[in-house]
């Protein structure tokens, strides 16, 4: 196990949370990840950059489960994780969020976050229909937390409106609160800017900045948005066509002559 | 005296409803959690009230199959089971089957066209139908669980004292009233104040995000579809016992078409609202239009009145708005 550090910038980086070791994941004939791999630190931002199609997505996917990759280990907290389904990994402490947003958009912005917490609440079914026996005390405790993050991601005007008639910036904002709302021991998020205006964008970013910040929540994310990326993130992994270009301090990858030509298009074009 | 001759159908048809609402609101608990519009609930209803007998009969099941093979005379066990009981165990006997169905079949179809989930619970439907025969024999078979029958005197006398006119009702219909009631209401509980109902709203809603939030969707299939059955038991208990436990228990089915129509598919008020709009239209268009074009109209009164629905708010009355964004 890796000893805690400190990062360049001042920040903690503690002890290595999940090791991803020689990652191969093939559709077919496709290979959309070739031998990658890295690892993410306890209470660290770390981002997965790279151009269209360069496997960014499918790197989330398997960390959350929904892709299983042919070749490769996967070690979570000092241990190494069988293949799994996506529902069990969320029930591990990994929450995510969508690309193009999965929200239940039947449900209000209090309901859907409160489906975050699913896995946190135990009690039995008995005593749930009775309301007794805990399950009020856990209903409420439950809702406290959720108002908590509500609060904190400045959401209250909205909670009770059914997601679906919410703006786009807004549905990115309470996925997020859902992903948190499991107090999630890594928390993903896939391209959490993208298609929003550049105010969104900063509120955005803010919002993930503090999230690490005040919840000590690890962070993993695939960003489009090389400026955004640079300013957020402790560490950085570059993924160019299924391969693994660049990893270390935004700083670091910045300067790497191989990132340059895959996002200048130097050597491709 | 007209008037309340016209208010007694009006009652004896809303307890119809009633009944139509029970067998609709087991497609509406399927469609709502998985989107599968399950063409075997019909069919359930009748499996659910044919092993609910063969149990409290005390019949060997397979027992046709068994003498055959074997050539030996078993046909009973020589004991009857309590109403009760009898009940309890078929439920178990309906998650069971829930299970095995999500093993043999749901499972295998995740992510695939409702169409073709629809295929299979056709012949699910076909199935069930072979195995229950098979099962408990395809004699037609009297239910009696211990629920009252008979016109109820308390009412016919309390209304004849109070109006001068005695409202003949079933008492049976009375019962099915306050049990379909109950059960809608535990089950609008359940979705709305538990966490697993919860968790059955979120994968009605999206399917990935539930899987990102730790909802396991084989757990909450199994879930829907033991409700499901355990609703179609209830619906097989009340209409085995007013006319007896056969084939054409199945097609009752058919009957809950037009309800769904009318309420939508994706709503447990919208059912019972269906449910006893029907009930009720029929009664009184046979009793006030009937006579004018030969009677008989109940047989297709609900079906032109879904096709009516369907031309001017095809979602139904409760339905999720049909919305095309482009």
């Amino acid at each position: 196990m890796t000893q805690a550090t400190i990062t360049p910038d001042g920040r903690q980086a503690g002890p290595v949370l999940m090791d991803l070791r020689n990652i191969t994941l093939r559709f077919g004939g496709v290979t959309a990840i070739k031998d990658i791999s890295f690892d993410i630190r306890e209470g660290e931002i770390r981002a997965i950059i790279g151009p269209n199609g360069a496997g960014k997505s499918s790197m989330l996917n398997v960390i959350s489960g929904f892709y299983v990759p042919q070749e490769g280990e996967i070690w979570f907290k000092g241990y190494r994780r069988g293949p799994m389904k996506p529902y069990e990994v969320a029930r591990l402490g990994i929450a995510r969020t969508f690309q193009n947003i999965a929200l239940f958009d039947g449900m209000s912005v209090l309901d859907n976050i409160m489906t975050g917490r699913l896995n946190l609440m135990k009690a039995r079914i008995w005593s749930q229909a009775l309301w007794w026996g805990g399950a009020e005390r856990e209903e409420i405790e439950n809702r406290e937390q959720v108002e908590k993050i509500i609060d904190f991601l400045e959401i209250q005007n909205i909670r009770k409106t059914p997601v679906g008639r919410l703006p786009y910036g807004l549905k990115k904002r309470v996925e997020l609160a859902r992903a948190l709302a499991a107090e999630p021991r890594i928390l993903l998020l896939d391209e959490p800017m993208a298609g929003m205006n550049v105010e969104e964008k900063e509120d955005m970013c803010r919002f993930i900045l503090d999230v690490n910040d005040e919840f000590g929540t690890t962070i993993a994310l695939i960003e489009h948005d090389m400026g955004v990326v640079m300013d957020l993130s402790d560490r950085v992994v570059v993924m160019d066509y299924g391969r693994k270009i660049g990893d270390g301090t935004p700083d670091e990858v910045r300067s790497n002559p191989e990132v340059i030509s895959a996002y200048l298009g130097v050597e491709h074009a | 005296m007209e008037f309340l001759y016209a208010s007694e159908i009006l009652l004896n048809g809303l307890m119809a409803g009633v009944m139509y609402a029970l067998v609709a609101l087991g497609f509406v608990l399927i469609y709502k959690a998985s989107g599968v519009f399950n063409y075997a609930q019909g069919v359930m209803a009748l499996f659910a009230a044919m092993t609910l007998v063969g149990i409290m009969e005390g019949r060997v099941p397979f027992a046709h199959l068994i003498n055959a093979a074997f050539g030996v005379h078993v046909s009973s066990f020589g004991w009857t089971v309590p109403g009760l009981l009898a009940i309890l165990l078929t439920a178990l006997v309906m998650v069971g089957l829930a299970i095995v169905i999500e093993k043999l079949v749901l499972k295998h179809l995740v992510g695939q066209e409702p169409i073709i989930l629809f295929m299979a619970t056709i012949g699910l439907a076909w199935f069930l139908e072979g195995l229950g025969d098979v099962m408990w024999g395809a004699d037609v078979k009297m239910l009696d669980v211990g629920l009252p029958q008979g016109i109820s005197e308390t009412v016919e006398t309390a209304t004849n004292n109070w109006l001068g006119y005695g409202f003949f009702i079933d008492r049976l219909d009375i019962w099915a009233t306050v049990i379909a009631a109950a059960l809608v209401a535990a089950l609008v509980g359940f979705s709305q104040y538990t966490k697993q109902g919860r968790a059955m709203r979120a994968v009605a809603d999206d399917h990935q995000a539930a899987l990102s939030v730790g909802i396991s969707l084989r757990f909450i299939w199994i879930m829907v579809w033991s409700i499901a059955g355990f609703v179609a038991l209830v619906a097989g208990i009340m209409w085995g016992t007013k006319s007896g436990v056969q084939f054409s228990l199945s097609l009752i089915a058919l009957k809950a078409l037009p309800v769904l129509m009318l309420g939508g598919f994706t709503s447990i008020p919208g059912a019972i609202v269906g449910g006893l709009i029907i009930g009720m239209g029929e009664k009184l268009f046979e009793y006030f239009i009937g006579p004018m074009v030969g009677g008989a109209t109940e047989n297709w009164f609900a079906y032109v009145l879904a096709l009516i629905f369907l031309v001017f708010r095809p979602q139904g009355l409760f339905g999720e708005r049909i919305i095309e964004r482009v």
